[in-house]
C-alpha cells in the first residue's frame, strides 16, 4: 500500500481529496435503486426468447399457445419491431427480433409481457420457432480467409522481410472469450408516457447513444423517448451495446403499461456481448544488446455475429499491436472476424488486452534468449518523448522535471525504475494453508511448490481515437440555497454521464467545489434531458464529463464576479471536446489517432503447485501514471479493480463455447476472482501530469487491466519453465507434460 | 430458472397458495407463496418490495444476496420460503450495525455497490463472531460474496476499520 488516505470529510472534499460518495449511504443501507430494484404500478415483467442455435433459418415462428396462458399480454416477434429492424453501436447490423435467421446462440427471437416474470418464461417455453439448423462458421481463422470480418487494419513501417536480426522470437498466443459480468444483471423498466411517447429508466454507459439507437426501431421522434439513468450495478464494457431498451419499449408501447425486464445470470452471458478472443502470431526481432529491429504480427480477433465495436476494437489492436517500445520496422494485420460466437465488443481494456498479453510475451521470450532481465529489456526499448509509435503518433510525453538534462524523458523508464525500491516480498516462514496453492482445498503443504516473478506492461489509449467526435456537456446552476444549505451558494450540475461505480458523481462534485469554491453540489439526475456525455468507457469520464464541469463550473464564476446570486441564478452550459485525432490510414495504418497514451506496469508474484497445475498469486506490484490524482481513494480502488479483472483473464476467467454453443453461462461455471484469489496490491501512483488534460489527470480505470495478466503469466512461466501461451492458464496447462 | 417442468395446462391449473408469515428487519410479514419452491429472495423482492437483498446469480455463488435466518448467514435464493415461516429474517437493513456501514463507506469499499448488502451482511456475521479478525480469517469469511469492482482490497480495510470501531464502542 501507499501512504494511506484519510477521506476528508464531505464539506471539503475537492480536487484531490476523498470525499464521501454522493451514493455510498444510499448503497449500504439497501436503499439504492438499481435498475432491477424499480417497480411501477400496474407493471408487467418482459421475457426474452432466444435461439438455442447458434446458426438456424427460422422457417416459422406460432405465437399461438403463448397468448393463450392467462396473464400473458404480448408476444411479439421480428414482424412487431415498428421501426427499424437493426441497431447497433456503430453500424445497425443486428436485428432487434430475429427476422428470419438466427446468426448467434442466444439470439433475441421473441419477447413476452405478462403479469409475472414466471408467466412470461413460462409463455417463452410455448412458443414454437420451428428452426432450420445450419452449420456454423465458429472459427474465426476461417472467416478471415473466406474475407468475412468486421475491419481490417495492417500497420506498416519500414521494411521487416529484410530488417537483419541476431534474435527472432516467434510464437502463436491465445486469449479466451472473456466476460465482463457486472453483478448487476440488465435490467429496466420502460413506462409509456401519456403523449405515446415513453420514458425508459435504463442502466446503460451512454444514455444518447441508447436514444440514437432506440428511436429508430421504435419509429418514433427521439424527442418523445426520455432515458433516464437507473442504478448501475457495474459495466466494464457490458451496458455499452444495448440489452433490454428497444423490447421493453416495444412491450409497453404494445400494452400500454409499465414493462419491466431483467436477465438472469444465464441471460446475461448471452444478452451482452464479451471480450474478443483472439490468435495472434508474433515475430519479434532484436539485435544483441535486445533492441527491437522488427515486429510482424497476425493479430484475429473474433467479433462473432455482430458488428458491435469490434471496428474500433481493431483499430486499437493494431495502433497498440507492439506495445510502449520503439520499433524501426512493423508489419501487423489485425482482423475482426464474423463468426457465429457470440458477439463480441467492448470489454475493460478494448482491444489492448489481447495484445498486450502477446507483445509482453514477446518480450520476455527475447529477455530469455539474450540473458537480460525482463526490467532491462523493456527499459532499452522504451519510447521516449519525440520517439514514435507504429502509426507514426509522436509520444509528446511531458518531463516532470524540466531541468533534467540529457535522454529524453521516458514515461516507460520512469515507471520501471520506480521498483528499485519496491522489493519482492519474501516467502513467509510458517504459511497459513490458504496462502498455499490450492488453499483450503488442503492440496498441499508446501511441497511441489515452486515461486516465480514476472513483470507486465500496459500501454492504453484514453478517450475515443481514429477521428471519433468525441465531447461531453455539462450544465452548472449557481443558486443561492436555502435554510437547508445554511443559505450558502449551491451548484446544480447536470450530465448524462454514467456513474457506473467508478466514482464520477463524487468527482463532479469535487470539480465543483473546487472551482466555485463552495460547499454544496448537487447532482441532477442523469437523463437525456442533458446533453450526452459520451460514454463511461475508455477510461474517458474524468476527462471529457469532468473537463466539461469543470468548464461550465468556470464561466460561472465568470459571470458572478459581476453578479450577485441573490438577484438570481447564474447558469453556463458548455460542451468539452479533447483535442482533435485522426482515423488510420487503411493501407500504412498510420495517422495521430489517440488522444491521450496511458501506461501501467506489474509485477506479479506467484506460487505454483507445479504437480497439480494450480497457481496462487501472492502479491501484486502496480506502478501507474495518473497524470494527477483527483481522487485517492477512487483511484486506487480502480487500479485494485482493474488488476483483479486482469488477474481474472490471466488464470480462470473464459466463455467457453463448443460449435458456438456458450458451455459456462453461470457463476458456478464461469468463475471470476474471489477475496481468496487476490493477493495484497501495493501501489505507487506517479504523478506525471499532461498539460492538455483536465487537471493534467490521465485516464486511469483499464492501464491495470492491461498489465496484470502478461505479468501473472510471466510469473507462471519463471516458477514452472513452460511456454504458456494462452490465457486463462489453466491446471491442465501446467501439469501435461511434453516430450523433453 | 425457477419454474416447475410443468406443461402449459399444470401452468393454467388454480395453484393454491400458501401464507407464510416471518419477521423481516423486525417486522411481521406475511407472503402468499403460490410457487413450489419460491426462494426467500424472490418472496423478498418480487411479491413484498423489499430490495435490499440483491439478485446476481439465483445460484448460491455471488453472496448478493446474504441474509441472516435466524442469525445465520444464508443465500436468500438458496432458502425456500416455505422453510421460512415463523423464522426471523435480517437484510442489509437489519442486519448491518452502524459501524460497519460507516467503514465500507469511509474506506472506499463500495464502488458499484451491487456486492455490498450481501457484503455487509457476512461481514456483520464475521465481526460478530470474531471481534478482531486477522486478514486470513476476513478473505476465508467473505470467500462467498464476489465484488467485481473493488479487488476486495479496501473490503479488507473495512472490515478492519469495522472491527476498530466496534472494539472502541465496547466498554
Amino acid at each position: 500500500m501507499p501512504e494511506p488516505t484519510t477521506p476528508t470529510p464531505w464539506a471539503a472534499g475537492g480536487v484531490g481529496h476523498s470525499p464521501i460518495r454522493p451514493d455510498a449511504e444510499a448503497k449500504v443501507n439497501g436503499a439504492f435503486d438499481y435498475a432491477s430494484d424499480l417497480a411501477f404500478d400496474g407493471m408487467l415483467w418482459g421475457h426474452t426468447l432466444r435461439s438455442p442455435h447458434p446458426r438456424a433459418r427460422i422457417r416459422s415462428v406460432d405465437t399461438g399457445p403463448a397468448l393463450a396462458l392467462p396473464g400473458v399480454a404480448a408476444v411479439l416477434t421480428a414482424a412487431d419491431v415498428p421501426g427499424k429492424l437493426h441497431y447497433g453501436l456503430i453500424e445497425a447490423d443486428q436485428p432487434v427480433l430475429a427476422p428470419g435467421e438466427v446468426n448467434y446462440q442466444g439470439e433475441a427471437v421473441a419477447i413476452i409481457a405478462a403479469d409475472t416474470l414466471d408467466l412470461a418464461r413460462r409463455a417463452a417455453a410455448l412458443i414454437d420457432v420451428d428452426y432450420e439448423i445450419l452449420e456454423p462458421r465458429c472459427d474465426a481463422g476461417e472467416a478471415v480467409a473466406a474475407g468475412d470480418c468486421f475491419r481490417y487494419q495492417p500497420v506498416r513501417v519500414g521494411d521487416p522481410d529484410t530488417a537483419r536480426a541476431a534474435v527472432v522470437v516467434a510464437r502463436e498466443y491465445e486469449v479466451g472469450m472473456q466476460d465482463q459480468a457486472p453483478l448487476g444483471p440488465e435490467s429496466g423498466v420502460a413506462v409509456p408516457a401519456p403523449d405515446g411517447g415513453l420514458v425508459l429508466h435504463v442502466a446503460t454507459q451512454w444514455l444518447h447513444s441508447d436514444l440514437d439507437q432506440i428511436a429508430p426501431c421504435l419509429g418514433l421522434e427521439p424527442g418523445r423517448i426520455h432515458l433516464t439513468m437507473a442504478g448501475i450495478g457495474g459495466a466494464f464494457g457490458a451496458r455499452e451495446d444495448l440489452s433490454v431498451q428497444i423490447h421493453m419499449a416495444m412491450l409497453a408501447l404494445r400494452t400500454g403499461r409499465p414493462v419491466k425486464m431483467m436477465y438472469d445470470r444465464a441471460e446475461s452471458f448471452l444478452g451482452h456481448v464479451h471480450r474478443h478472443p483472439a490468435r495472434m502470431r508474433y515475430e519479434h526481432g532484436a539485435d544483441a544488446d535486445g533492441r527491437l529491429v522488427y515486429v510482424k504480427a497476425h493479430i484475429v480477433l473474433d467479433g462473432g455475429a455482430y458488428a458491435s465495436t469490434t471496428e474500433a476494437v481493431v483499430g486499437n489492436a493494431a495502433s497498440l499491436a507492439v506495445g510502449p517500445y520503439n520499433v524501426e520496422h512493423v508489419s501487423i494485420d489485425a482482423w475482426g472476424a464474423r463468426t457465429n460466437n457470440p458477439p463480441c465488443g467492448a470489454m475493460r481494456g478494448f482491444g489492448g488486452v489481447q495484445t498486450c498479453f502477446a507483445y509482453e510475451s514477446q518480450m520476455d521470450a527475447l529477455a530469455d534468449a539474450l540473458g537480460l532481465d525482463p526490467l532491462e529489456i523493456r527499459r532499452r526499448n522504451a519510447l521516449a518523448q519525440g520517439d514514435q509509435l507504429i502509426t507514426g503518433q509522436v509520444v509528446d510525453a511531458v518531463d516532470p522535471d524540466k531541468a533534467a538534462a540529457g535522454a529524453p524523458f521516458s514515461p516507460l523508464r520512469d515507471l520501471i525504475d520506480r521498483f528499485a525500491d519496491l522489493p519482492v516480498p519474501p516467502v513467509p516462514a510458517g504459511r497459513d494453508i490458504v496462502d498455499l496453492p490450492g488453499g483450503t482445498g488442503n492440496t498441499t503443504h508446501g511441497e511441489g511448490v515452486r515461486r516465480g516473478v514476472g513483470y507486465g506492461v500496459g500501454l492504453k489509449n484514453i478517450c475515443y481515437s481514429e477521428g471519433f467526435d468525441d465531447y461531453s456537456t455539462a450544465r452548472v446552476r449557481l443558486e443561492l440555497g436555502g435554510p437547508e444549505h445554511d443559505g450558502e451558494p449551491v451548484a446544480y450540475v447536470h450530465t448524462a454521464a454514467a456513474e457506473v461505480g467508478q466514482g464520477h458523481w463524487n468527482l463532479q462534485q469535487q470539480i465543483a467545489r473546487t472551482e466555485l469554491g463552495i460547499r454544496h453540489v448537487v447532482l441532477l439526475p442523469n437523463d437525456t434531458k442533458a446533453g450526452s456525455a459520451g460514454s463511461s468507457s475508455a477510461s474517458r469520464q474524468s476527462y471529457m464529463t469532468g473537463g466539461a464541469v469543470k468548464a461550465a463550473c468556470e464561466a460561472v464564476r465568470e459571470l458572478w464576479h459581476d453578479r450577485d446570486l441573490a438577484d438570481g441564478p447564474i447558469e453556463a452550459v458548455r460542451v468539452f471536446r479533447h483535442r482533435a485525432t485522426k482515423p488510420m490510414d487503411p493501407v500504412t495504418g498510420q495517422g495521430e489517432s489517440h488522444v491521450q497514451l496511458a501506461l501501467c506496469v506489474h509485477r506479479a508474484t506467484v506460487d505454483v503447485d507445479v504437480e497439480l497445475g494450480l497457481v496462487k498469486v501472492v502479491d501484486l506490484t502496480c506502478v501507474q501514471d495518473v497524470g494527477t490524482i483527483l481522487n485517492p481513494v477512487a483511484l486506487e480502488g480502480q487500479i485494485h479493480g482493474g488488476t483483479a479483472q486482469g488477474l481474472g483473464l490471466a488464470v480462470m476467467e473464459e466463455i467457453i463455447t463448443r460449435d458456438g454453443h456458450v458451455a459456462n453461462a453461470s457463476f458456478t461455471d464461469y468463475l471470476i476472482p474471489t477475496i481468496l484469489d487476490m493477493p495484497p496490491m501495493r501501489l505507487r501512483i506517479v504523478e506525471n501530469a499532461d498539460p492538455d488534460a483536465p487537471y493534467g489527470l490521465r485516464g486511469a480505470g483499464e492501464p491495470p487491466t492491461l498489465s496484470s495478466t502478461p505479468a501473472i503469466v510471466a510469473a507462471i512461466r519463471d516458477a514452472t519453465g513452460l511456454p504458456l501461451t494462452r490465457v486463462p492458464v489453466q491446471p491442465e496447462h501446467l501439469t501435461v507434460r511434453r516430450p523433453s | 430458472m425457477t419454474q416447475p417442468a410443468t406443461g402449459p395446462a399444470a401452468a393454467t391449473a388454480a395453484v393454491t397458495a400458501i401464507r407464510v408469515t416471518m419477521r423481516v428487519d423486525g417486522a411481521e410479514v406475511a407472503a402468499d407463496v403460490d410457487r413450489p419452491g419460491e426462494s426467500l429472495l424472490s418472496t423478498l423482492r418480487d411479491r413484498l418490495g423489499l430490495t435490499g437483498a440483491k439478485n446476481a446469480c439465483e445460484q448460491g455463488e455471488c453472496g448478493s444476496c446474504t441474509v441472516l435466518l435466524d442469525g445465520d448467514p444464508v443465500c436468500a435464493c438458496l432458502v425456500a420460503t416455505a422453510q421460512c415461516e415463523g423464522r426471523e429474517v435480517q437484510t442489509v437493513v437489519g442486519a448491518v450495525p452502524r459501524p460497519v456501514r460507516d467503514a465500507f463507506v469511509q474506506r472506499g469499499a463500495v464502488q458499484c455497490g451491487f456486492c455490498t448488502p450481501g457484503l455487509l451482511v457476512a461481514v456483520a456475521d464475521l465481526l460478530r463472531r470474531e471481534p478482531d479478525p486477522a486478514d486470513a480469517r476476513i478473505r476465508e469469511a467473505l470467500a462467498g460474496n464476489l465484488c467485481r469492482c473493488t479487488g476486495y482490497e479496501k473490503i479488507i480495510d473495512a472490515v478492519h476499520t469495522a472491527a476498530a470501531t466496534m472494539a472502541g464502542d465496547r466498554p
